[in-house]
């Protein structure tokens, strides 16, 4: 099977290792995620003002581009997603933006394609059952802390694959790996996306209410699909660490990372090394590297 | 049915709640025939279920059982309980119902209601009646007052029916009550009038994510602390939280959980919950004198005869902190259940890390009656509460001649206005029956005229 | 602290552009809070998620634009998903936002962040960081 699939600008520079455990996970299951001929950036964040109409240009053009190869978008990065997914939605639902941007851009475009989160395709595509005979290694040892953040779920209304309160799809991929989910309160509480760029001390806080229930709930490491929330989680647990006393800094893996390591890829291009709190001792300890 | 029979001087009432069990006591007191149908084994409704009740913090039972049993006596009223009303065809004079009534796998007419085969069945399942606070035997009664206090066998539960084993309950009765192959039986009633009050029931806390309810055991909804606090409840009117058995020393009341949501819940206000939360964060703290009870509220809806006074009394007597702000999210750590709420009084957002947390639902209106109002042609709200023919001035009667609501099936009600509303309803009938029985129209003497 | 409110200051234009621009009704919102309850920006705040449409309601937008509050919502998505009469606050949030950059300039002038955070940060947190903070 081959799917169009959108990278992003951050899997392209600094979550290479994200996009490479993707993609080679994805071959091994059969998949063939085929990047889009022509991409740009899609914002990065859905503009929320009601005429911010050129904002919206951007990532319909990416959807206008996968629509000519195909019915379908893969996306790995949950922001992208969210930008992706709604401004689609806005193309399928919203006539008097539609001509409007179709015009801006000359294209022709009613919102066709399908954009897919790559948990999405796990799920309904390969199915937890056959992801879960795919598996190599064993990762009974291991405890893992989903965590969704926001762009993945909100607004429900629009995202809507998955109960917003009661999300499950990270907790089935977690078990179809042969993990145990690490049961935390926080797992869609938001990391403090941008408001790190204006007021580090205030995103440092938000982090940490997740990094420490999910510590506490007794995982090992915690996954994620936003290179934000990555980024956000895993880059002040040192001073984490140093500013409240007894906190134990948790490996952040991307989604992607885990299920390549759980086929039993080989991991030198997935980056591993570029986190910064490593993750490769506790792999190691669980025999998973 | 011929126009010119004479029409049928006798009322079925559907539900056996108190604005059921009020309308047939006034009717029947005033001589005429009462038909009074409820699904569930015995009557009372939810009142039965109840505590205390607010302003007054009357013990539910007490003012509740005179009546039952009084109901449960009545000459003029026939009580079909485990049953429901399967058809109505006919129109006002002249209505002919089909109910039918579900097998109880036990003969009610030489049942004594000796109680044995409960206290010896070996087969526990949780009480619904008890909000799966407690648990009852696989055959039972609703309570030890229930009226009729017979037993019913739920064959759900019941390892004779599941597993073909058992039958310990036929061994012990002394009357040889029991009755495995009872089938469920089908009766025709004829009646001229019918009033409908099959009440109420709660709004399905699940669709509330946020809140946990059904995943977090000590996040309970108000009956199920209505339960905790009964004498006669699973605890003993003793306050012990689900999960651990252990008295809770914080409490938190969350009012308006599913009510005035039109995006994500029910829009309206369902109107007795603050007085009840404030009546349960007052029987709490009489009940656990070092606790604590916090109340987040959006307004405090305290309307009615002494209720306002009754809110005082919860915050001066009884130190009970409200706290202004609807909450957004509970969840576990620990053993704790941590509410995330607001204040917008002091304009800081709120953490409480409690030992339990009470939800008060909306009042939502049962789904089956939806099925009654179809059989009737009466219509209905968005939300399924029926409609009188005019919110104003004709608040029980309907489109349909002959129908009339009474109680918490038209929108929420607290007792005081469900018991004047049954009176009411009983008035539209009683008028009805009068005319038909030939009572003179006309004013036969002039008032006041041999004083002049 | 004294309000004075009148018929021009409920009504004012500000508001009207913030309602326009959001495309949200200001008084739809009856103040209950849940927005400020489960806001996970909210510790930071100097005035909480439902002040600011209060203080809008009432045509005091000066406090509005003066509070850190707008600038620490992180467009999460949070109070919108939970809202009881459907108020997206986030929306109102960047509204406000836009409006003063566009009278006062920049939030933030991306050149002048220390170079050690544009080395580190995703691309991801430039650009919508730029999206939030600049006009
Ligand atoms: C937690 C809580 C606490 C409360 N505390 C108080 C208080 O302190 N004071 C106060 O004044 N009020 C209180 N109330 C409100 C009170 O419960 C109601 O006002 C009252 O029960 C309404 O009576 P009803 O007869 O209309 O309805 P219900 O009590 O609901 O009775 C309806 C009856 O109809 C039956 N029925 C339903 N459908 C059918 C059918 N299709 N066929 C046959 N039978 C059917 C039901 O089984 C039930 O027996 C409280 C409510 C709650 C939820
Ligand atoms: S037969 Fe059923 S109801 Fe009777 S005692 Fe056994 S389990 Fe209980
Ligand atoms: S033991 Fe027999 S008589 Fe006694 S309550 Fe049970 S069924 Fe009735
Ligand atoms: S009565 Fe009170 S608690 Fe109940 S819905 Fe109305 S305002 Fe909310
Ligand atoms: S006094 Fe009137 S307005 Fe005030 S709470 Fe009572 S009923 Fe409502
Ligand atoms: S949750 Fe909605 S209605 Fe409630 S205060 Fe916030 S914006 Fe207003
Ligand atoms: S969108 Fe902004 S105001 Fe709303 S919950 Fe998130 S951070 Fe708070």
């Amino acid at each position: 099977m081959r799917i169009p699939y959108y990278p992003g600008c951050t899997l392209s520079t600094k979550a290479k290792g994200f996009d490479q455990a993707a993609r080679q996970s994805f071959a091994a299951l059969g998949i063939e995620l085929a990047e889009l001929k022509t991409w740009n950036c899609c914002g990065a964040t859905f503009p929320l003002s009601r005429d911010n109409l050129l904002d919206l240009a951007g990532p319909v053009r990416n959807l206008v581009s996968a629509a000519a190869e195909g019915d379908k978008l893969a996306v790995a990065c949950s922001t992208c997603f969210n930008v992706l997914k709604r401004s689609n939605l806005v193309m399928r639902n919203e006539e008097d933006k539609r001509e409007k941007i179709n015009f801006f851009i000359e294209a022709d475009y009613a919102g066709s394609v399908q954009v897919l989160h790559l948990l999405e395709i796990l799920r309904d595509e390969v199915g937890w059952d056959n992801l879960a005979k795919a598996v190599k290694k064993n990762l009974a040892d291991l405890s893992v802390a989903p965590y969704y953040g926001c762009m993945f779920l909100r607004p429900p209304k629009e995202m809507g694959f998955d109960d917003h309160e009661n999300p499950q799809i990270l907790e089935n991929f977690i078990r179809a790996l042969g993990a145990q989910v690490a049961d935390y309160p926080h797992r869609a509480e938001c990391c403090g996306n941008y408001i790190a760029a204006f007021d580090l001390e205030t995103t440092r806080e938000m982090s940490y209410l997740i990094l420490a229930s999910a510590r506490k709930a007794g995982a090992d490491l915690i996954v994620t699909s936003c290179p934000l929330c990555q980024f956000n989680l895993d880059r002040w647990q040192q001073d984490l660490a140093m500013k409240h006393g007894g906190f134990r800094p948790i490996p952040v893996l991307y989604d992607t990372q885990l299920l390549g390591i759980a086929l039993g890829l080989d991991t030198t291009t997935f980056d591993l090394d570029k986190h910064y709190v490593d993750p490769r001792p506790v792999l190691a300890e669980k025999g998973l590297i | 049915m011929a126009e010119h029979e004479t029409p049928i001087t006798r009322v079925l009432i559907i539900g056996a709640g108190i604005a059921g069990i009020q309308a047939a006591l006034d009717i029947a007191n005033s001589g005429y025939e009462v038909v009074l149908v409820e699904k569930e084994p015995s009557i009372g409704g939810r009142m039965l279920q109840l505590s205390e009740t607010f302003p007054t913090l009357d013990c539910a039972q007490c003012i509740l059982t005179p009546r039952t049993v009084e109901a449960g006596h009545h000459e003029r009223i026939r009580l079909m309980t485990f049953s429901e009303v399967t058809d109505i065809t006919g129109d006002i004079g002249h209505f002919t119902v089909t109910v039918q009534r579900k097998p109880a796998s036990v003969n009610w007419d030489v049942c004594t209601g000796c109680g044995l085969c409960q206290e010896k069945c070996p087969t526990k399942v949780a009480s619904p009646f008890d909000r799966a606070m407690g648990k009852r035997k696989a055959i039972y009664t609703l309570s030890p007052q229930a009226v009729p206090n017979k037993p019913v066998i739920d064959r759900e539960a019941c390892t004779w029916f599941t597993r073909g084993k058992c039958r310990l309950c036929e061994k012990v009765c002394p009357v040889h009550a029991i009755d495995y192959e009872q089938q469920a039986t089908t009766t025709q009633v004829e009646v001229g009038a019918v009033i409908i009050a099959t009440g109420y029931t709660l709004y399905s806390l699940q669709n509330l994510g946020e809140y946990g309810y059904g995943k977090i055991p000590d996040v309970v909804d108000g009956l199920a602390f209505e339960r905790l606090l009964s004498a006669s409840g699973p605890t003993a009117g003793k306050v012990r939280r689900p999960s651990d058995g252990k008295e809770p020393k914080q409490v938190v009341f969350i009012q308006c959980a599913g009510s005035r949501a039109p995006e994500t819940a029910m829009p309206y206000c369902s109107k007795i919950c603050c007085m009840y939360t404030a009546k349960h964060a007052m029987l709490y703290k009489h009940r656990v004198h070092d606790g604590t009870a916090y109340v987040f509220y959006i307004d405090v809806r305290a309307a009615g005869k002494r209720y306002e006074e009754f809110y005082h009394r919860a915050t001066e007597e009884d130190r009970v902190i409200y706290v202004r702000g609807k909450v957004a999210r509970v969840f576990r750590d620990g053993d704790q259940v941590v509410v995330w709420g607001a204040d917008t009084l002091s304009g800081a957002s709120v953490e409480v890390a409690a030992d339990m947390v009470v939800l008060a639902p909306a009042m939502v209106p049962h789904p089956e009656t939806q099925r009654l109002a179809e059989m009737l042609g009466i219509p209905a709200n968005e939300y399924g509460f029926l409609l009188p023919l005019d919110d104003n001035i004709l608040p029980v009667e309907t489109t349909r001649p002959g129908v009339f609501l009474a109680g918490a099936v038209t929108s929420p009600k607290d007792i005081p206005e469900t018991v004047a509303q049954a009176s009411a309803a009983a008035a539209k009938v009683l008028s009805l029956f009068a005319q038909w029985s030939g009572v003179p129209q006309a004013m036969e003497t002039p008032v006041g005229a041999e004083a002049s | 602290m004294r309000i004075q409110l009148s018929a021009t200051k409920v009504h004012n234009d500000f508001i009207r552009k913030v309602e326009d621009m959001s495309g949200q009704d200001l008084l739809k919102c009856y103040q209950c809070g849940e927005c400020s309850a489960g806001c996970p920006a909210a510790f930071a705040m100097d005035i909480l998620p439902n002040q600011v449409i209060r203080l809008l309601q009432l045509g005091e937008h000066e406090a509005v634009l003066k509070s850190k509050t707008i600038w620490l919502c992180a467009a999460c998505q949070q109070c919108y998903t939970r809202c009881p009469k459907g108020v997206d606050l986030s929306r109102i949030m960047e509204a406000v936002r836009d409006l003063l950059m566009l009278e006062h300039g920049d939030r933030i002038v991306i050149e002048k962040l220390p170079a050690e955070t544009l080395a580190e940060f995703p691309q991801q947190a430039f650009i919508s960081g730029f999206r939030k903070y600049t006009a």
